[in-house]
C-alpha cells in the first residue's frame, strides 16, 4: 500500500479504491429495481409523442449502476454548458473544450443555450414542473436543430434533466402541457436517446487522454467527492465500473484520474455532499463553509492528505475550494486545492495552468501541487500577464485558442 | 406546550397540506416510513440545524397538517437538496417532497418564506431575466468576504481577464456565456406560460412587476404570440 507523508511527518497510508473484501459484485440487468427508462423514451417516439435524438456514432459503451450499458458519444456533441463553471469557474469548462480539441473532435459552444435555470428549483422553489420541463425540452430542441448531440456540463442539470425526462415519461398531461408550449415557440419535440455527463465523456475517453500525459503524475495523491446530484438524482444510469470501488460506488473521476496515473485515496466521508445547499452558498454561507471543511477538507487531510481534491460538478468545486479560506484563518487542518478532473487532466497533458485551467479564479493554494506536477506556476504566470497586457493595450482582443493550443 | 403557528386556523394549514399531497409528483415521492433514520444519517442539514428529513416523510405520511405546516415554515428552507436522502430503502424522496413544499409555500406566500428568500431576490431576478444566473460580476469582495482576497482579485480585474478566455462565448461580465435573444425571449415566454412569473407576485410583488415589464417589453415584437 502506498503512503503519504503528513506535515507532521505521520505516516498515512493511501487507502485506494480496490474493496477489501473477496466478494465480486456483478449487477444483472434482468434484476434492476428501477425500469429502464431509455426504453419508455423509444416506446414515446414510436407512439409519435417526441423525436428521439440518437447519440451519434461512434461511441462508447459504459456500464451504469445496475449493469445497463449506456451509449456516450465521442463527438458532435453540443456542449450545454454550466452557468456557474462559466461565471466563476472558467477554466472548468475552457479545459473540457480544450479537452476536445486536443483530441480532434468536432464540437458546438451554442449561443441558443440557457441553463437548467435549476436554481429557481432547488434554491428558491420560485418555479414548477411544466417551466422546469420546458427549459430542458428548450434546450434540447436547441441541440437537436444544429445535429450535435446534448453533452452536460453541470451535474445538477444532468440530475435535473434525468428527473424531468422521468416525468415527462410518466405525466402524460405535463408532457401534452410543455409539447405545447415547445411547439408554440416553433421548437421541435425531442427527447435525446441518452442524458449524458461531461465526466462520462471524460471516462469514455480515458485511455485517450492518457496517451497524451505530459506530466508524472505518480506521486500525486488525489481525492475524490462524488457529487451528489451526477449519481444520487435519478442514480440508475450513472457509470459505475466492476472495477472500481468494486462497482458500490460511482466510477467516473475515479476511472479517469487512475488513467492518468494519479493517486486516487479513499476516505471515510465520501457519501456526504460538499454543502453547498445551493440557496446556503449564497445567503447562508455559515452551513456551507461548516460542513466543507469539517465534514469534507479535514477528514480528507486526516485520512489521506491529498495533493488535490477532484470532482465533477460546479458547486462542489466552488464550496469544497472557496469555504477554505476562512477556517485557515482559523487555523483549522485545511489548504487543499480543488478543481475538476477535466482541468487536473489537461494539466496532466500539457494545458497552460492560467490560460488554459484558469486557477487564478480559484482561492486555495494550487502552487504547491503545480510545482509537485512540474509545473513552473511563475513562468506561467510571467507568461498570462503579458497576454492581460496586450489585451489592456489594444494589441490583443481576446486569447485565441490558437495561442493555448 | 402550546403548538407552533397556533393561530393559524385548521382549514388553512389542511387546504396548504393539501396542495402538497395533490402535487403530480408527490405519489412518486413517498411510499411510507420505517423510521430508520437511514436518511437522517446521510443528510448534511441534519448535522447543522434541527432538521429532520425522516420527520418530514413521517409528517406527510400520517397526514399530521398540524406538523408539516410547522415544518413549511421553519424547516423546509434548511435542507439543501443534496438529495443524498434518496438512500431511503423504501424508496422515498424526502428532498423532493421538501422542493414541492417550498413550491407551495411560495404559491402561498407565506411570511416566513419571504424571510427565507429575502437575500435572495436579486438571483432569482438574474435566472429569470438572463438564464445564466451565476455571473461573473458576481463576484464583490463584499458579498463574498469569507472566501478570501481571491474574489477582489478576480473583481478588480475582470473585463480583461473575462477577454483571457480562449472560448469565444465566454468573453462577458453580466451573463455567463453570451445567450442569444431569441433564446432569452422563449425563456421569457416559458416563464410567463408555466405561471412561474405569477409565483413570484407571491413572494414579491416589486420584483414581479420589473421583471414582468422586462419580458413583456422583450416579447412584444417577437413575434411569440
Amino acid at each position: 500500500m502506498a503512503t503519504t507523508t503528513t506535515e507532521t511527518d505521520r505516516t498515512v497510508p493511501v487507502r485506494g479504491t480496490a474493496v477489501e473484501t473477496t466478494k465480486t459484485f456483478r449487477p444483472d440487468p434482468g434484476e434492476a429495481p428501477e425500469e429502464d427508462l431509455r426504453e419508455a423514451v423509444l416506446q414515446l417516439e414510436r407512439e409519435g409523442e417526441w423525436i428521439v435524438q440518437r447519440v451519434p456514432e461512434p461511441y462508447y459503451e459504459a456500464p451504469t449502476k445496475y449493469g445497463r450499458m449506456k451509449k456516450i458519444p465521442y463527438e458532435r456533441t453540443w456542449h450545454h454548458k454550466s452557468c456557474g463553471q462559466c461565471g466563476h469557474i472558467p477554466g472548468y469548462s475552457t479545459s473540457i473544450f480544450w479537452l476536445n480539441r486536443v483530441l480532434g473532435y468536432d464540437y458546438f459552444d451554442p449561443r441558443d443555450q440557457t441553463s437548467c435555470t435549476a436554481w429557481n428549483y432547488y434554491a428558491s422553489a420560485t418555479s414548477n414542473q411544466a417551466a422546469q420541463a420546458a427549459v430542458a425540452m428548450r434546450n434540447f430542441a436547441a441541440a437537436y436543430e444544429t445535429g450535435y448531440f446534448p453533452l452536460i456540463h453541470c451535474g445538477t442539470s444532468f440530475g435535473h434533466y434525468k428527473e424531468v425526462r422521468h416525468e415527462l415519461v410518466h405525466d402524460h398531461a405535463l408532457r401534452r402541457q410543455v409539447r405545447g408550449i415547445i411547439e408554440r415557440l416553433g421548437r421541435p419535440f425531442v427527447m435525446p436517446e441518452e442524458i449524458v455527463h461531461y465526466s462520462e465523456w471524460m471516462y469514455a475517453v480515458r485511455d485517450q487522454l492518457q496517451e497524451r500525459v505530459v506530466h508524472d503524475l505518480g506521486p500525486i495523491v488525489s481525492t475524490v467527492h462524488p457529487a451528489c446530484h451526477y449519481y444520487k438524482l435519478q442514480s440508475g444510469d450513472a457509470i459505475y465500473d466492476p472495477e472500481i470501488y468494486g462497482g458500490q460506488r460511482t466510477a467516473v473521476v475515479t476511472g479517469v484520474v487512475q488513467a492518468l496515473g494519479a493517486q486516487v485515496a479513499d476516505y471515510s466521508t465520501w457519501y456526504d455532499c460538499c454543502g453547498f445547499g445551493f440557496r446556503h452558498i449564497l445567503v447562508q454561507r455559515d452551513f456551507t463553509r461548516s460542513f466543507a471543511t469539517l465534514r469534507k477538507i479535514e477528514v480528507m487531510k486526516e485520512e489521506a492528505n491529498p495533493d488535490v481534491v477532484l470532482t465533477h460538478d460546479t458547486g462542489c468545486v466552488t464550496s469544497l475550494d472557496k469555504s477554505q479560506f476562512a477556517a485557515q484563518a482559523h487555523g483549522r487542518n485545511v489548504g487543499v486545492p480543488v478543481m475538476s478532473e477535466s482541468q487536473f487532466a489537461a494539466l496532466a497533458m500539457g494545458a497552460h495552468p492560467f490560460r488554459v485551467t484558469q486557477l487564478h479564479w480559484h482561492s486555495t493554494d494550487y502552487r504547491p501541487l503545480l510545482a509537485k506536477m512540474g509545473i513552473d506556476a511563475e513562468q506561467a504566470w510571467a507568461e498570462f500577464q503579458e497576454d492581460v497586457k496586450k489585451i489592456e493595450a489594444g494589441t490583443m482582443d481576446y486569447l485565441t485558442w490558437e495561442s493555448v493550443l | 406546550m402550546e403548538k407552533a403557528y397556533a393561530d393559524v386556523p385548521a382549514e388553512e394549514k389542511t387546504r396548504l397540506y393539501r396542495e402538497v399531497v395533490q402535487d403530480a409528483r408527490f405519489d412518486t415521492y413517498l411510499y411510507g416510513c420505517y423510521e430508520c433514520g437511514i436518511c437522517v444519517a446521510a443528510c448534511p442539514s441534519a448535522r447543522f440545524y434541527d432538521f429532520s428529513p425522516r420527520k418530514i416523510a413521517q409528517a406527510l405520511a400520517r397526514e399530521d397538517v398540524d406538523l408539516v405546516y410547522e415544518q413549511m415554515n421553519d424547516d423546509v428552507w434548511n435542507c439543501s437538496q443534496c438529495f443524498s436522502c434518496l438512500r431511503c430503502p423504501r424508496g422515498n424522496n424526502p428532498g423532493g417532497l421538501i422542493t414541492i413544499m417550498r413550491e407551495v409555500a411560495v404559491n402561498n406566500g407565506l411570511r416566513t418564506t419571504k424571510e427565507a428568500l429575502a437575500g435572495y431576490t436579486r438571483i432569482i431576478y438574474k435566472i429569470m431575466t438572463t438564464g445564466t444566473q451565476v455571473s461573473p460580476d458576481m463576484l464583490q469582495e463584499d458579498a463574498f468576504p469569507d472566501w478570501g482576497p481571491q474574489v477582489k482579485d478576480v473583481a478588480d480585474h475582470l473585463a480583461v481577464w473575462r477577454r483571457a478566455l480562449p472560448p469565444e462565448t465566454m468573453h462577458t461580465t453580466a451573463l455567463s456565456w453570451e445567450v442569444e435573444e431569441r433564446t432569452m425571449r422563449e425563456l421569457y415566454a416559458i416563464w410567463k406560460w408555466t405561471g412561474t412569473l405569477d409565483m413570484i407576485a407571491q413572494l414579491d410583488e416589486g420584483l414581479h412587476d420589473i421583471m414582468e415589464e422586462i419580458m413583456d417589453d422583450a416579447l412584444e415584437d417577437s413575434g411569440i404570440a
